[in-house]
């Protein structure tokens, strides 16, 4: 294998690193004026990256260390339109408050590479090398509102607990290190099927999965993700629970399914365990929250939840499931806070539940967008929610995991009362004050409707997103 | 017209846009959502009439067919719809249930017209789906995309405590048909289709499967039929929806459990189905009895139906689970009889609700003397729901009791009570209301039906009759399919009552881990054992004449 050759298949992040170099300079010479250019720049170097990512064909590179296959395609694909929306939505918000930074779109361009290597990552070390390069990135976007205190603790906290998180996790990856003598995912594999599991093997295995799930925000590593969540400003937020969420599930996927194949009793019982108290925690706590960012902290909560018991399943149609449920969910989310964003009265953001009352009547278009979301969040049918859920509870069904797919059914049930609190609010309520007009900025009304259409439209053409999703999730267990 | 079932189920789909991109002040544009509902729901129910027409009764397989890739080639989900004897009817009373609904709620809905109207027609479109869905997926899209619309119906449109009532209606139900997705997941993945004919035709659920299976459908359909004792959010539902809203509810939502018992339970869980039937006849009694006592407490008009409605539909399950041809059809007219009656009991508190704004029975008295018409026509399906002979009531719970004194006749005389017991809360609230002196100051100037709502109660009057007096046409519908339905039933039994032999056959033709596809061989086994279905040893309800 030549370094052409890896270049070659490394070609969209390398795009993406050398853009975001350049647009540096650019915003270091033009100053905070060149905001806009930079960040419609980034957005359409995402574009042209996610062109790349289609066509690229299955391949190695490094040794082994970096995979692209119809997985990491359906995944990047995801990360990139994420990203780039949150960019453009960022700019918007950003614009009306007044504290338009160069650094933003750069940021969240650097921290979409870290995406991309990590869900491509097939050696531990590309995936901790990935993983820091996005968390980094975030810890900045986390505090980027530097004259809020809500922010700073934001940035601070998701800062010092995400360190401890990526020293579980080193831990983990030098243990397993240690037991098996290997970094390379596939090489794992081998040994685990030659040499079995060994105790310390399993202690790397835990402290793996604690990393891992204090990255996606699972029970009991979810505890920094409301404050987070809450204080982060909006389009940092909806960055964090789109494309952050699908690059560090991607990446569980195949940092535990490649390697640890051979040890699937030992980590089901951790998923099934991680992914029910995400469920049943996502359902309960969000139900006393008036802040609708603090909600949504819960909800995603509740959603991981809900994904990993397609990874607990173990199957390809688990990982069908997941992919399908990653995708369903950076959509709908995607619309939703734009959503939130557009919550402002009189030139203020507002935050509280309460400040949607009445919506319906004063902003018709508004409401229903959001109330589909809420829907399709909670899973009802028609809307996109179901399909994903179907398929991940199909999948637990069929391994076997009859009892968690009950407890995760009650617990969507329990949640089902706090997305309908949301729509009791907007339409039954006696109408507040209107909102400001428009969503915002140029471009969001468009893909707020765009996300809508996609939620209430999907039952119509549902093989437009399983056919990829499916394929996706042959390429993990060929 | 090979799309006629797709036409009529989503016709009402086009209605909406129509008034979604409508535009004009407030005024014009509710004129114009009340007229465009009209109409498209008069055209739906025109062509249900058409499609009963050309229906053909003496055929039990699945009519009108349509059938198309939705989830994909080899997902074995797709878009597939069809009617039979059973679903035919249930398709019919939809459509034209719905004409009345929006003309109960043309003066009465005055705030957010556009919005109320769009609600009724998307519910429209999602309840005709559940009668002619024959894909499991489908049917569940369809079965729970309802809960949003109906929300929308008693939290916006309702009464004093509409919010309370329509989270509880939410959340009940919700939780009911929950458990019926899990179910339905297992059926797929062991089956490999949600295709709902070809499993009738070919799964056979080991028996312990079918238990589980069995209560998960269950816990949705007896949440939705209601029965005893998950029936309390029907009451506060009831209470709080606008008038349109509690006529669909009672007229047709509550149909969609029996219509679910006779579609999964009865086929596809047949032992289960078989074995628990003791459990269901006490439930029903309990509904029966227990409801109507309740019902005879009641205050509030609304209330007093809504009970009435539990302890009618306890001589549906009643009837459903008697496992004959009797038991089964008047279960089946007993729905339809109901869907009317209840319907238009609706109606008649509506009309009176729309002039004094109090649903209390004691606010009323004496109201002959003033509205001699309504009191005529109130007295048409108070009878009715009595079941009175002469009256569409009185045929289905007939047909009830005599399916249960087939199988067990402490069964039908408990029922018997119940008729008994409406007789006396239905009579007492028609005497409270209607007669009397007229000594309410507040009624003295209260007016007769006028033109539109005698229009609207008139054909229900008509059809009530009809239905009592010459019941043929319902069964002319129903008797083949009932008839193929108790068939698919005893064969099932059979099959499952050969215990181990046939399933060491099944395994060796099982097509995948827990194995639910039989081979045409061994069918023909088991047709050839029970030459005429006749299982008399098996089913304690087998050998019907």
């Amino acid at each position: 294998m030549t370094i052409a050759h890896d270049l070659m298949v490394l070609a969209p992040e390398l795009i993406l690193a050398i853009g975001s170099m350049a647009a540096l300079m650019i915003g270091a010479f033009a100053g905070d004026g060149a905001s806009r250019l930079i960040s419609y720049l980034m957005a359409l170097l995402m574009f042209l990256a996610g062109c790349l990512v289609l066509t690229g064909e299955p391949a190695t590179a490094f040794h082994g260390a970096f995979t692209v296959d119809a997985f990491t395609r359906f995944a990047k694909i995801l990360v990139l339109g994420s990203s780039a929306l949150c960019i453009i939505m960022a700019q918007a918000f950003f614009e009306t408050e007044k504290q338009v930074r160069f650094e933003m779109p750069v940021l969240i361009g650097l921290s979409t590479i870290g995406m991309l290597l990590m869900v491509s990552a097939s050696s531990f070390l590309a995936l901790y090398l990935g993983m820091e390069l996005q968390s980094l990135a975030l810890y900045v976007l986390a505090a980027f509102n530097r004259d809020s205190l809500k922010s700073t603790e934001a940035g601070l906290k998701y800062f010092v607990l995400g360190a401890l998180s990526s020293g579980m996790l080193l831990y983990g990856i030098s243990l397993i290190y240690g037991f098996t003598g290997s970094t390379d995912f596939v090489a794992i594999a081998g040994i685990i099927q030659s040499s079995g599991v060994s105790i310390g093997l399993i202690f790397g295995l835990v402290f793996l999965i604690a990393g891992l799930a204090f990255k996606i925000s699972a029970v009991p590593f979810h505890m920094w993700a409301p404050d987070v969540y809450e204080g982060a400003p909006t389009p940092i937020t909806a960055f964090f629970t789109t494309a952050a969420k699908v690059a560090a599930l991607a990446l569980t996927i195949r940092a535990i399914m490649i390697p640890f194949s051979g040890a699937f009793q030992q980590w089901q019982q951790i998923i099934v365990v991680v992914s029910v108290l995400s469920m049943a925690l996502g359902a309960v706590a969000a139900i006393g929250q008036n802040n609708i960012k603090r909600l949504m902290a819960y909800s995603s909560i509740g959603h991981m939840g809900y994904a990993l018991l397609g990874l607990a399943a173990g199957s390809a149609e688990g990982v069908k499931g997941m992919l399908i449920y990653m995708a369903f969910y950076a959509i709908t989310n995607i619309g939703t806070f734009i959503c939130i964003q557009a919550m402002r009265r009189d030139g203020e953001a507002v935050e509280t539940i309460s400040d949607l009352a009445g919506l319906a009547r004063s902003r018709p278009g508004f409401a229903f967008a959001l109330a589909v979301f809420m829907w399709s969040l909670a899973g009802l049918p028609p809307l996109a929610g179901i399909i994903a859920k179907w398929y991940v509870f199909l999948a637990a069904m069929h391994a076997g995991l009859a009892i968690p797919a009950v407890l995760g059914v009650l617990a969507s049930c329990v949640g089902a009362y706090y997305y309908l609190r949301i729509a009791k609010i907007m339409y039954f309520d006696e109408p507040a004050k209107a909102f400001d007009k428009g969503f915002g900025g140029r471009g969001l009304g468009v893909i707020v409707t765009l996300s809508a259409v996609f939620t209430v439209g999907l039952i119509v053409v549902p093989w437009l997103l399983l056919s990829p999703a499916a394929v996706a999730a042959e390429a993990i267990l060929h | 017209m090979s799309h006629l079932l797709s036409i009529i189920t989503f016709l009402p789909l086009f209605g909406v846009a129509a008034i979604l991109f409508t535009r004009g002040s407030e005024g014009t544009h509710a004129t114009t959502a009340r007229w465009v509902a009209l109409i498209v729901t008069l055209v739906d129910a025109a062509l249900t009439i058409f499609m009963w027409t050309r229906f053909d009764g003496a055929n039990s397989a699945y009519q009108f067919v349509e059938q198309a890739e939705w989830f994909g080639a080899g997902t074995g989900i797709t878009y597939h719809l069809g009617v039979d004897g059973i679903s035919m009817l249930f398709v019919v009373l939809t459509g034209l249930l719905m004409p009345f609904t929006i003309l109960a709620s043309w003066d009465s809905v005055k705030t957010r017209v556009p919005e109320y109207m769009i609600a009724f027609l998307l519910l429209e479109t999602l309840m005709l789906g559940v009668f002619t869905a024959l894909d499991l997926f489908l049917f569940y899209v369809f079965f729970e995309g309802g809960l949003i619309p109906m929300f929308l119906i008693i939290g916006i449109w309702g009464g004093k405590r509409r919010v309370y009532a329509s989270f509880k209606f939410f959340l009940y139900t919700l939780l009911g048909s929950l458990f019926m997705l899990l179910a339905m997941l297992w059926m797929y993945f062991t089956t490999g289709t949600t295709d709902i004919p070809t499993i009738t035709a070919t799964a056979h659920f080991p028996v312990w499967a079918q238990y589980f299976l069995w209560f998960a459908f269950f816990a949705s359909f007896a949440v939705k039929m209601p029965m005893w004792p998950v029936h309390t959010w029907l009451p506060d539902a009831h209470v709080e929806a606008p008038t349109a809203g509690s006529v669909i509810l009672a007229a047709i939502l509550l149909k969609m459990g029996g219509y679910g018992f006779l579609r999964f339970s009865l086929p596809m869980f047949a032992t289960a189905s078989h074995d628990l039937a003791p459990f269901v006849f006490v439930l029903s009694i309990m509904a029966i009895i227990y409801t109507s006592l309740v019902a005879l407490a009641q205050e509030d008009m609304k209330k007093l139906i809504a009970y009435s409605s539990v302890a009618h539909m306890g001589f549906v399950t009643m009837g459903i689970f008697t496992l004959n041809q009797q038991g089964v059809e008047g279960g089946i007219f007993q729905m339809l009889s109901h869907g009317v009656v209840s319907g238009a009991l609706f109606l008649c508190v509506g009309v009176i609700y729309d002039r004094m704004h109090t649903r209390e029975i004691s606010a009323y008295g004496g109201l002959v003397n003033r509205m001699p018409v309504y009191a005529a026509c109130l007295m048409v399906f108070t009878l009715a729901n009595i079941g009175l002979p002469g009256t569409g009531g009185f045929v289905g719970e007939f047909l009830t009791m005599l399916g249960a004194f087939h199988v067990q006749t402490w069964v039908a005389i408990f029922a018997a009570t119940g008729v008994i017991l409406s007789a006396a809360y239905m009579l007492y609230m028609y005497w409270r209301v209607i007669f009397g002196e007229l000594v309410k100051p507040a009624l003295m100037g209260i007016k007769d039906l006028s033109l539109r709502e005698a229009a609207l109660l008139a054909p229900l009057v008509v059809a009530t009759l009809i239905m009592g007096v010459y019941p043929k046409f319902v069964f002319d519908i129903t008797s083949a399919s009932v008839a193929h339905l108790l068939q698919q039933h005893r064969t099932a039994l059979a099959y499952d009552a050969l215990g181990p032999k046939a399933h060491t056959a099944q395994s060796a033709n099982v097509r995948n881990a827990s194995g639910a596809l039989v081979a045409p061989a061994m069918q023909a086994e088991i047709m050839g054992a029970f030459p005429h279905g006749k299982i008399s040893k098996i089913g304690f309800s087998g050998a019907a004449p």
